[in-house]
């Protein structure tokens, strides 16, 4: 008993990915891609951006912390102050700083990928 | 004495968990890059797990609070330091070093400067911070097992060693993995469950204040141990009992012959160890205040923050783990993770230092406050919650070791196979001897024996403090290379090579001499010593940078499409760190990763 041929079976596939609806833009791919000069200019810019954003985090950290011991050997008073019942050193030092660390990194993260939004964009425009 | 019993109960559970999930992992690890990097198929939330369980050392478990308990509020810059690292990491390494491709920190010095000298002294860096870090952790499970269990320490560190090298030569990296993940958890449980009942319990006794005028006393009759090489200083008369009889101890240094049990009245000052100066409440809560000794404090403090910040990123171990992220992008995440589970690790241990002058202030005595975690359960705890939580400790504190020690030994052990090991047949035939699954079981035979060959004769060493100087060590060597390679085009090999000696040498020589003690203690050379990175790390920067000022001939001619690999975000198609081989003779220098990749694809089934 011969029973009709099954259907061939196919892969369904989407192509409704960035990639494929915006393929990037070849120019500056190239550019990139051989180090001319405007792919040189754009790579540099992007590392400027980034660079300028982690020199700007890190100098807010030095401040908030490393002004800490400065404070402390400054105004003495500040390391007998109650605050919620803890000294304010062992508040600062002890509990407030794992916080302001992961709020800055959450800082750093969202900017820096809108740096490399920014970049592709430029990229796939051109 | 039921009293080793539960301890050694929660050591064999946390070791037979610790192969069990090993073996697990073994099934699955089938491939050289399976072996090394886990595939790289390890999602951002188990990695930062990983990461975090691997870095919790024997350091943040035990030696964080013993610090605190010694020096007061300045030794709070201890853990602030081990999770700023992971912030300036995230600013400036993170996702750039994994868009390197980089495994290593001599990977990354290849591929971004193309020369196999500067990869050689690299992983010689590599291998001496490894060592350096990995001897406390064993020293660590010895005095660990001592304090619970009565047991000589070298049998805690004998038992690390075995135990870790195993595994690692098993499993490799797969393994490591899930184990590291599964210990973070269980660290961050067993610190944070007993902190909960001795809060309540110092709630309970009507919160004794902590800030007094006075130094610590013994709240009731106490017995202490003492060897008979302890020598502590007696500052008033006290009346103690020794083997039944009244003897009295007058003002100024003492040693307790025989080591026999010496009894303390009630209320009686502690005497302190002689190398830890007294200190009131008052100044032990105080920062700057030189609680313990410290000469120089807010020297000391600023270098320690130095040593630590920019230390993380130069720590082997700390580093490979970032090559088991997708991209660079998930290397970000996995950061951000990491300063979550640590921020949250790093509020327990303070609890521990400060409630430990009020119950276990013997340990003042004895120099051991390392021990001052695993101690206070027993001593400020009524009924059977005292051991069962002293238990839960020792797991956790085992955990640390083994975790730690474990990832120490696959990246040591990894840079030695890779590097450091005869080539066999030639770099001709790359994945045949170097980099090969056996070369790298022979490695971690060889590194775990080594360091346990250091270890146990190694005299009593703080351990948070022989951390410290492993930190020293990194930021002097890898984060000046790492920093100026990432983002400054004019590095050149001779500059980063001059960098890395000077940086090396001068942070090597000042922990010599601080380990052996062979400058005093007093006035600036020690403090300078003991906490080198201030002026080691600006010293290492400057070299590096003048050096390739002077041979800026030297440039690699490729240098923009390093900086565009390092920087440019993936998913541009554009030839990436873990890109296709296709992509790889494209760039001059070939990764270790890629040969490595090829390696593998050739031996495959």
């Amino acid at each position: 008993m011969s029973r009709p041929e099954p259907p061939r079976r196919v892969a369904v596939t989407s192509p409704r990915t960035a990639a494929v609806r915006r393929p990037p833009g070849r120019s500056a791919l190239r550019a990139l891609d051989e180090q001319d000069v405007v792919g040189e200019l754009l790579v540099r810019s992007l590392v400027r951006a980034q660079l300028t954003l982690a020199l700007r985090l890190l100098t807010v950290l030095a401040v908030l912390l490393g002004g800490l011991p400065l404070l402390f050997a400054t105004v003495p008073s500040t390391r007998d102050v109650q605050v919620l019942g803890l000294p304010l050193p062992w508040l600062a030092l002890g509990v407030l700083v794992y916080p302001a660390l992961l709020v800055g990194g959450l800082v750093h993260l969202r900017l820096a990928e809108r740096h490399e939004r920014d970049f592709v964009d430029l990229v796939e425009r051109s | 004495m039921t009293g080793p019993v539960l301890p050694l109960v929660a050591v064999a559970l946390v070791v037979v968990a610790t192969i069990g999930i090993g073996v697990y992992g073994l099934r699955l690890a089938r491939t050289t890059s399976d072996f090394l990097v886990a595939s790289r198929t390890v999602s951002p939330l188990w990695n930062a797990s990983a990461i975090s369980g691997e870095y919790l050392s024997a350091a943040s478990f035990l030696g964080v609070a013993g610090l605190v308990m010694a020096y007061g509020a300045d030794a709070l810059w201890y853990p602030v330091g081990f999770v700023a690292g992971y912030f300036v990491l995230l600013l400036f390494v993170a996702a750039p070093l994994r868009r390197s491709g980089a495994y290593t920190v001599p990977d990354f010095a290849e591929v971004r400067l193309g020369s196999r000298g500067l990869r050689r002294l690299c992983a010689l860096a590599v291998v001496a911070i490894g060592l350096l870090y990995l001897v406390p952790q064993l020293h660590g499970a010895g005095l660990a097992l001592r304090a619970t269990t009565g047991a000589p320490v070298q049998v805690g560190a004998v038992l690390v060693a075995v135990v870790v090298t195993v595994n690692v030569a098993g499993g490799g990296m797969r393994s490591a993995t899930f184990v590291q993940a599964f210990q973070y958890w269980l660290k961050l449980t067993a610190l944070a469950v007993p902190a909960v009942f001795l809060l309540l319990a110092w709630q309970g006794d009507g919160r004794p204040a902590l800030d007094t005028p006075t130094p610590p006393t013994f709240l009731q009759r106490t017995t202490v141990e003492v060897d008979s090489s302890t020598r502590f200083v007696v500052d008033e008369p006290v009346t103690v009992t020794v083997d039944g009889r009244q003897r009295r101890l007058e003002e100024g240094s003492t040693a307790v012959p025989g080591g026999s049990p010496v009894v303390f009245p009630a209320g009686a000052a502690v005497p302190h160890v002689a190398s830890l100066a007294p200190a009131t409440g008052l100044d032990w809560s105080r920062p700057l205040s030189g609680a313990g000794g410290v000469e120089h404090p807010l020297y000391a403090t600023y270098a320690l923050v130095l040593a630590t910040f920019l230390g993380t990123m130069g720590l082997p171990h700390v580093l490979v783990r970032f090559y088991t992220n997708p991209d660079g992008r998930a290397a970000r995440r996995t950061t951000l993770g990491v300063l979550a589970l640590l921020g949250a690790f790093y509020l327990l241990p303070a609890v521990y230092g400060a409630l430990g002058r009020l119950y276990v202030p013997e340990l003042l005595l004895t120099g051991r406050t390392d021990a001052v975690v695993l101690s206070l359960p027993v001593a400020a705890l009524s009924g059977p919650a005292g051991p069962l939580l002293q238990a839960l400790l020792v797991a956790g504190a085992f955990a640390a070791f083994l975790s730690t020690s474990s990832g120490l030994l696959v990246t040591t052990a990894g840079v030695l196979a890779q590097d450091l090991l005869p080539a066999g047949r030639g770099d001709r035939a790359p994945g045949r001897v170097r980099g090969s699954v056996r070369g790298f079981q022979l490695a971690a035979l060889g590194t775990g024996g080594v360091s346990l060959l250091v270890a146990l004769p190694a005299a009593a060493l703080p351990l948070t403090q022989v951390v410290g100087l492993a930190f020293a060590v990194a930021a002097s060597t890898f984060c000046p290379l790492l920093v100026l390679g990432i983002w400054w085009r004019g590095l050149t090999v001779a500059g980063a090579g001059a960098g890395l000696l000077v940086g090396g040498g001068l942070s090597t020589l000042a922990v010599a001499a601080t380990l052996t003690g062979s400058v005093g203690s007093d006035g600036w050379p020690a403090a300078l010593l003991a906490q080198p990175a201030a002026w080691t790390v600006p010293t290492a920067f400057a070299v590096m940078v003048a050096g390739s000022l002077a041979t800026r001939g030297t440039v690699p001619p490729d240098v923009g499409r390093t900086m565009m690999l390092l920087h440019a975000p993936e998913g541009l198609g554009l030839p990436a760190g873990s890109g296709p081989p296709g992509h790889a003779d494209r760039s001059s220098p070939e990764t270790t990763a890629r040969r490595r990749q090829r390696a593998v694809r050739r031996t495959a089934p």
